[in-house]
């Protein structure tokens, strides 16, 4: 379900350090959210698949991610061009079709799969841990950061705890339908798993207090910058300076 | 339903971010570390709730508890908000990393809204506790989806008729957030009374 399918790999861009890649996607992914230019997404688009062909990833498995991303566009492709009115290129009594809707849907689109290619090629790359401790490098709040890591390390263990009592409710013969009945059920096995985790926090915390802990979270890795790090931060901050550029002239 | 990546505007971007940054530092003021380990499960467990599908006529719905999260985190209901769509914006490509301010703003706000209204009512005994506690997932998903409509509403004038069919698409969603959050409620009330805050 939650594998990090691209976090392994030995490309170039999964030895890059993570707080410069974070950096670098900060800028690059800011700048195609904010510009409307066809221009620079499409430039964005460019630089994006660069990364991605420099990473090295399954192929198959983007797409499948990329459709995923796709479900609001699919919706906005829907809606857009019938309710957005100014010039129609196609009318019928029943409906019309707007040309400032299909423009704005396609820019929309394409705004989208670049800044998920983007993401995918520099923040997917990365484990979470790693992209965990990286954001507590960059001076995020120290808690968040916490929060961030230890929600992700137990989301797997709570969901097995959940899937366990599903389980055992399906060998009771419950069968899932559009009833109070189901509804009921639901709740009180989200409830059961509420109860769990909130017992088993406080397991935890008795747990590492136990063991010295100070509020500060030991990486197990340490990164240091080298050669490559700098040129690539150097490199992404000038495509973004370029972008930024475009936008304006 | 989360908006996605590029289709906000810059102006709407940011105010989703100031608010979801302040909210957010109130939030992690409020949590010492005696507690973010309780607040890193519940974050944990909300998240599993957004992998639960309930059926509902031919299709299903996943379960969001928005509200049951406001009551239950109060302000930490921000940066717990804010953790969880980070992952599943990594991990499922949800929603999205430039969007998240927004996405926070919508699901932690109508939470709060229901910290502050319906947290008192959920104390008393009865009828009261099971209608406030509908009440909470009911609102929740509602003022949701009319701040989402918001956004994309005052992005463009032209997204005003998606803006209109988002609100009609939750409808459903928010009476079976409302059924389901009444019956947790009444649950973890008679199971966990702590965890609710109710001194029994």
């Amino acid at each position: 379900m939650m594998d990090e399918d691209f976090a392994q790999g030995t490309s170039l861009l999964h030895h890059i350090d993570s707080r410069i890649k974070i950096v670098v996607a900060f800028f690059l992914v800011g700048i195609i959210a904010v510009t409307d230019n066809f221009t620079v997404i499409a430039l964005a688009l460019a630089v994006s698949l660069v990364l991605l062909t420099v990473a090295r990833l399954p192929v198959t498995l983007v797409a499948k991610r990329l459709v995923a991303a796709n479900s609001f566009i699919f919706f906005l492709w829907l809606t857009l061009p019938l309710t957005y009115g100014g010039e129609l290129v196609y009318q019928t009594s029943l409906f019309s079709i707007s040309h400032e809707g299909i423009i704005l849907s396609a820019l929309i689109t394409l705004k989208t799969n670049t800044i998920v290619l983007t993401i995918i090629a520099l923040l997917a790359t990365s484990t979470i841990a790693s992209l965990g401790h990286a954001l507590e490098g960059l001076r995020l709040p120290g808690r968040l950061c916490f929060l961030l890591l230890f929600s992700y390390r137990y989301i797997f263990v709570i969901h097995q705890e959940y899937l366990r009592l599903s389980r055992a409710a399906k060998m009771r013969c419950f069968q899932p339908a559009t009833n109070i009945h189901t509804y009921k059920t639901v709740a009180y096995l989200f409830g059961m798993t509420l109860v769990k985790s909130y017992n088993r926090g406080a397991r935890i915390h008795q747990a590492m207090l136990l063991r010295g802990f100070n509020g500060h979270l030991i990486p197990l890795t340490s990164h240091r910058m080298n050669r490559n790090d700098i040129v690539f931060l150097f490199m992404g901050l000038t495509a973004s300076a370029a972008l930024v550029f475009l936008h304006f002239t | 339903m989360h908006i996605s990546e590029g289709v906000l505007s810059s102006p709407v971007l940011f105010t989703g971010g100031a608010i979801t940054a302040v909210g957010t530092a109130v939030g992690l003021k409020s949590l010492d570390y005696d507690k973010i380990m309780t607040v890193a499960m519940l974050t944990a467990t909300f998240f599993v709730a957004s992998l639960i599908h309930v059926p509902i006529g031919p299709g299903n719905v996943h379960l969001i508890l928005g509200g049951l999260m406001g009551i239950v985190l109060g302000w930490g209901c921000f940066p717990a908000i804010l953790t969880a769509l980070f992952l599943q914006a990594i991990f499922f490509h949800y929603g999205g990393l430039t969007v998240i301010g927004v996405n926070t703003s919508t699901m932690a706000l109508p939470a709060l809204f229901c910290y502050y209204i319906f947290r008192p009512w959920i104390k008393n005994n009865g009828n009261k506790r099971k209608i406030a506690a509908f009440c909470c997932g009911f609102f929740s998903i509602l003022f949701s989806s009319l701040i989402m409509a918001l956004a994309l509403a005052t992005t463009d004038t032209g997204f005003l008729g998606v803006a209109k069919l988002v609100i009609a698409a939750h409808l459903p969603l928010m009476v079976i957030e409302g059924i389901i959050t009444m019956f947790t409620v009444l649950f973890l009330s008679k199971v966990q009374p702590e965890f609710l805050g109710i001194g029994d």
